[in-house]
Formats: C-alpha cells, structure tokens, sequence
C-alpha cells in the first residue's frame, strides 16, 4: 500500500528526515517511537504534502502512485489521513459542514454521488457512537474552544468519518485521559480491516497494548535505526532510547 | 477642488441648477427653497472632494468624474425583472420599490400597520419634514449636492408605540439609458417606544450605462425606539454609490446597521453616522464587504457620543479579493460630556487578492474620562495552517478558501437576525467564491 524508499526531506533548508525506508501493507498497524525531534511528525507531515518540507531525495508510493506528487487533498482522496498531533481551531467553519464538505469532495474524486442528508446524518450518528464523541461538538466550530482531549477525539471521528485506507496518527494519546485512550483504541480496533493499515506515532507503550502493532520501527536523528515486533516497544520502555542512540553513533562511525 | 474643466459633472451641475431648481421646487416653501440655495451655494465652492480632503485620502473618484451623467430621471418602464432579483427567498416581510428613488405603489404589497409611508415630493408638507429635514450651514461635497438637486425618496414615519409584525423589505431599483446622476433623499422618524426592522436592497442591471447614485438618508430614533436596518448592496459595475445615512438616536433608542457590500459597484462610498443626542442608547454597527474586480469601497463610520451612558459597538470585516481596494476609517468621538461611554470598535481584513489593498484607520476622540472604549484593526492573508488542515481532508483549495472566507464573514452574517434575510447574504456571497487567486 505505502512503500517509502529513501526518503530525505529538509525544512527551511535543514535536513530533518535522512533516508527513511518504510513498507506497509494494508491489514498492517506499524508503531513509529523515537525521542523528541527525531523527525516523526515531519515525517508524517511529508507524507500528507505539507509545504513547507522540501523533499530532496527518495520517493513514496502510495497504491502504486507517486504520492510526492500529488496535492494534499488528492493524497486524502487516495485515501491517506493524517490525525494531527496538534489540530488547529477553525473559528467560523461548522464541525459538520466541514466533514460534508471533505466527504463530497471525497466521494466526487471516486466518482460517487455526495451523500443524501439523512444518510450523512445516519453515517455521523454511527460515528459519533463508535468514538463516544459527542454531538454537541459535532455542530460547533471546527475544534474551536475543544479541550486537547476532545480534539484528539474529534481526529478520530473524522477518521471514522472519511474511512481512508491509511491511517497515520500523530500523538493520538497524548492529552487522552484513561477513558478517552480506551474509547479511541476501541474505535480504532473497530475500524481496523484487512484493507486499511495505520501508521501509530506515540511515545507509550500504553497505547500498544490497545492497538496491538505489527511492526514497532525507532526514528532517530531523521533515520529508522531499529524495526521490531511489539516487543521491541516493552523493551523500549524498560531501557529508554540511550543504547539506541549509541549504537545508532557506532553504526554511524563505521560507515 | 476638482477645476470645473476637468469635471464634466461639475459644469453639468452648476449650469443646470438653475432649471432642476425650478422644475423640483414650485411646490417647496420658502425655507426649503433657501436652504437648496445655500446648498447649492456650497457645492458650487467646494466641488467633488479630491485625495487632498482628509475624508477623501484613499477615495479617489478622478476616473468616475470624468463620465457625463444626466441629472433628470428618465421617464423608463418600470423593471420588474430586475426588481425581482432583489427578492429574499423565504423572507416573510412587507415590499416596496423604489425606481430612480421614486416610489412605485404598483410594485408593493400591503403596508405594515402603525407606518406611514410617503414619497418625498409629497411629505416637504408635513411639519415633519420642516421639523427633520437637516440644513447644515457646512455641508459641503456630495451631501450639500444632494440637498440641493433632490427630487423624490421615501418618508416613514413609525408611529409611537407600533410594533410592525414584519420587516419592511425596500427595492432601490436603478435604471437609465443613458448616464445617470440620481440623488433619492429619505427621512426615516421612529417614533417612541416603536420598532421596526427595515431591508434595503440596491440592485440596478448589468450594462454600458453609468448610474451614480448619490443618496442620503436621515433617520430619528425617538425615545425607546428601535430599528434594526439592514442594506445589501450587490449593484453591478456600472454603477457608483455614495451613501450617506445619518441616524440621530434619542434617550434609550436602540439602532443596529448591517451593511454588507457585494462585488459589483465599481464605487463604494458609505458614509454612517450615528449621532447620540441623549443618554443610555446603544448602537450596533455591523458591516461585511466583499470586494473584487476593481471596485472600491470605502465605508466611513462616525458613532459621535454626546451624552452619558450610551453604548456602541462595531465590526465591520473585509474581504478583498483580485485588484479591488478597501478604506475602512472608523470614528468615535466622545464629547466631555459623555461620561460612562461603552464604545468598542473592531475591523478586520482578509487581503486575498495579490494587488488587493485595504486602509484602516480607527480614530478614536475621546473628551470625557470616565470611559471605555476600545478599538482593533487587523489585516492578514488566508492562515496556511487552516488552509492545510482542510486539504488534508480532501477539501480542494478553492473549496478550502471559500469555507475560510464564509467563516470569516460569519461573524457578521450571524448577526443577522432574520434567517431568510442571512440565508440571501451567504448565498451573494458563495456566488462570488471560489477564488482562483
Ligand atoms: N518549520 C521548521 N523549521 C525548523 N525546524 C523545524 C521545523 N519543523 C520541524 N523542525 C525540526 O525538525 C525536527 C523534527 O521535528 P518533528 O516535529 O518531526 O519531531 P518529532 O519526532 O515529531 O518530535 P516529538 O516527539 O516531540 O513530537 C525538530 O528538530 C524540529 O525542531
Ligand atoms: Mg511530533
């Protein structure tokens, strides 16, 4: 589904992914761990087509097509979402119409119909219940006045709204009390097939006993230095990121 | 001033006052007849206003002073079509139009109960219009020029105490052959304790032919009184408005004004004045413009506090797509004698298109010191975060930009308190985005 060969990508001229190599398949959850600033959300911010990340070098294929060159909202209607790790407030733009909106314009690019009212309804009480999200958020403005909680939230139900075929969470837990992280693990559970993969950004393993990943990779200094199974995540946890790092050095200065 | 040679207007105005004086004025008295006289007397002194008038900075009107303009109201049949345009779906109100600013009683419906309604030719005999009818001995410009050369508008007079159960919805119709200078004056009274929600709607055709309205409306807001008044503008490019409306607000009045300018007009000219004559009134001024093409639109504002008391707020918000050109200059002036003043003033500009520009000035006089006034000004580009968080979800970017913009003008469209009335306005708005630039 996702093939990433080589991937170097800078920022205001500075180098901030160096090389990533990456496959997912779909019916596949990946755990992406790494210290802060290692280059996760950059990498996920090149992936959705944020414009301020030059891609220098490597390429991504996405069903087989050249992602890099597509524009943010074609890579969406390929079926990519991205869950931010910090979603921005749009004062003014409904919840609701926004996701009408996204929808149509969704469904328009695979050649469908947009959906009747009452079926949009139907599918947005559904969602709501599978994320515990509450209706009252569904018709306020775009994540305007939500808690960081509740924003989070809210990623997820777009993400049960718009149903991609790969999902890349960003920090989906961070901010989620025990509950919420339970809820949204549960909802991510439900929507997990063996047609759609997710890509999980997080700093816990926590999370990882919820949605149990397939493949844990470490993102260190802009590289994956380490890929693993879920044990790789336990092990993590128990010993930090510092022998990582050395043998990331090592590795390095051998080269 | 603009030299009578470089002005055709000018020389159209002065050579032919004489003659629109005694065709307008046989009926008048003599004190109206005095005052058109000294009117006339100003304007021929002060001309157009040019870039040198500190009211006038940013207002360049060289290039629309150069067409001829007639200055006697064509005898035309009467537009139903275009009338029809100005129409709110859904909008459950009393209708009457307006053609070159002259009433016609063919085209309305019934009329709200506890509000008299007469055209202008015929009110300059009410005591009414003697006691209301402004003469300012310092008019100058467009103003001193309407007073002068009026010929016909509207006169309502709420009655005190009515409480309309509708709004009253007025079609300014404009049409000509050929170029045309009108100059429609209204004298709006409210009477104690009445309340009344009035929609105006200007509209005119799509053509060749130059339309200038230079309109004035002057409007009495009795003791606990209320109006709310709402104008649309979505005239075409071929016409140029200047608008002035003065509203003299008296003890606990409530006046709000919603003016929302549309894409079209090449000139834009609003001049809202609200002058508050006695204590503990309140004062909304609301106003959205959307401009495009090359229009300009320039809105003045002054909320002039003279007592104590009162309240005012405002927000007025622009967009300005493609090459078009904004001035928002927003007064307040707070008289010494205007203590416990609440006057807040806000606006904000979202500058989209790459030769688009906008000027804001608030300007703020304040005399009295026990105060509280505050007043903001902004202008900015679309927000690149918001624009990437909504094509991440597949919103294509003109789509994006368009829900930016309707949310940027929603703090105004809310405002509104009729849904039909907000419904028509998104609608004007959504007919001129996306935008390609
Ligand atoms: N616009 C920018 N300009 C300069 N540097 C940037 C910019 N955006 C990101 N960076 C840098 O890129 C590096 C990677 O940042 P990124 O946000 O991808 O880290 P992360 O792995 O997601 O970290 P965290 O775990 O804290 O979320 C950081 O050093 C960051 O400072
Ligand atoms: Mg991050």
């Amino acid at each position: 589904m996702l093939i990433i060969k080589n991937l170097h990508a800078e920022v205001e001229e500075k180098q901030i992914l160096k090389g990533i190599n990456l496959e997912v398949k779909a019916g596949e959850v990946h755990a992406i761990m790494g210290p802060n600033g290692s280059g996760k959300s950059s990498l996920a911010s090149v992936l959705a087509g944020r414009e301020s990340y030059q891609v220098t070098q490597g390429e991504v294929k996405f069903h087989g097509k050249d992602l890099l060159d597509m524009s943010p909202e074609d890579r969406a209607r390929e079926g990519l979402f991205l869950a931010f790790q910090y979603p921005i407030e749009i004062p003014g733009v409904s919840n609701v119409n926004f996701l009408k909106t996204a929808l149509a314009e969704i469904r328009q690019y695979r050649g469908l119909p947009p959906l009747e009212a009452k079926e949009f309804l139907k599918l947005s009480r559904e969602k709501q219940k599978l994320v515990e999200f509450d209706a009252q958020l569904v018709n306020r403005s775009l994540n305007e006045g939500f808690s960081g909680g509740e924003k989070k939230r809210n990623e997820i139900f777009q993400l049960a709204m718009l149903e991609p075929s790969l999902a890349i969470l960003d920090e989906t837990d961070s901010g989620l009390d025990i509950d919420a992280l339970r809820i949204v693990s549960q909802g991510v559970n439900k929507l997990r097939s063996k047609d759609n993969a997710f890509i999980i950004i997080t700093h816990y393993q926590r999370l990882l006993e919820y949605i149990v990943p397939d493949f844990v990779h470490v993102l260190y200094n802009g590289r994956i230095v380490k890929s693993g199974t879920k044990d790789l995540a336990l092990e993590l946890e128990e010993k930090g990121y510092d022998w990582l790092k050395e043998e990331a050095r090592e590795k390095a200065e051998s080269i | 001033m603009n030299s009578p040679s470089e002005v055709t207007l000018y020389d159209e105005v002065i050579n032919g006052f004489e003659k629109l004086a005694n065709q307008a004025s046989s009926d008048e008295t003599s004190d109206l007849r005095r005052i058109r006289k000294q009117a006339f007397e100003n304007f021929r002194q002060s001309g157009f206003p040019t870039i040198r008038n500190e009211d006038w900075k940013y207002t360049n009107l060289t290039r629309f002073l150069k067409d001829e303009y007639a200055l006697n109201v064509p005898n035309l049949p009467v537009p139903t079509r275009l009338i029809d345009t100005a129409r709110i779906a859904d909008f459950d109100c009393y209708t009457i139009a307006l053609v070159n600013g002259v009433w016609d009683k063919t085209l309305g419906s019934t009329l709200p109960q506890g509000v008299e309604l007469l055209p202008m030719a015929e009110a300059k005999q009410d005591p009414a219009f003697a006691e209301w009818f402004t003469q300012n001995h310092n008019d100058r410009f467009f103003t001193a020029l309407n007073t002068a050369l009026f010929a016909d508008g509207l006169f309502i007079r709420v009655k005190a105490a009515a409480l309309p159960d509708k709004p009253l919805h007025i079609i300014h119709a404009y049409t000509a052959g050929t170029n045309l200078m009108v100059q429609p004056r209204h004298i709006w009274l409210v009477n104690e304790r009445a309340e009344l929600s009035i929609v105006e709607s200007i509209v005119s055709e799509k053509g060749q032919t130059h339309i200038w309205v230079n309109s004035l409306t002057e409007i009495v807001m009795h003791r606990d009184a209320k109006l709310d008044h709402t104008t649309i503008q979505s005239a075409p490019a071929n016409v140029r408005l200047v608008n002035h409306t003065t509203v003299r607000q008296k003890k606990q009045s409530l006046y709000n004004n919603y003016t929302f300018t549309l894409p079209g007009a090449d000139l834009v000219r609003n001049d809202l004045q609200a002058r508050l004559e006695e204590d503990h009134t309140e004062t909304h001024l609301y106003g959205l413009y959307l401009a495009a093409d090359r229009q300009l639109v320039d809105n003045h504002t002054l909320v002039d506090h003279q007592k104590p008391n009162c309240f005012s707020n405002e927000l007025y918000k622009g967009v300005l797509l493609e090459q078009s050109t904004g001035v928002f200059n927003g007064k307040v002036y707070v008289h010494q004698d205007a203590q416990k003043t609440n006057a807040f003033q806000q606006n904000n500009n979202l500058v989209i298109g790459k030769k688009a520009t906008i000027d804001s000035k608030p300007e703020l006089e304040i005399y009295a010191d026990d105060v509280k006034c505050s007043h903001g000004s902004t202008v900015g580009q679309f927000s690149e975060e918001a624009l990437f968080y909504l094509r991440a979800r597949g919103i294509g970017e003109a789509a994006a930009k368009a829900l930016l913009i309707n949310a940027f003008a929603f703090d105004v469209t809310e405002k509104i308190k009729h849904a039909a009335v907000e419904t028509h306005i998104n609608r004007l708005i959504g007919q001129h985005i996306p935008v390609t630039q």
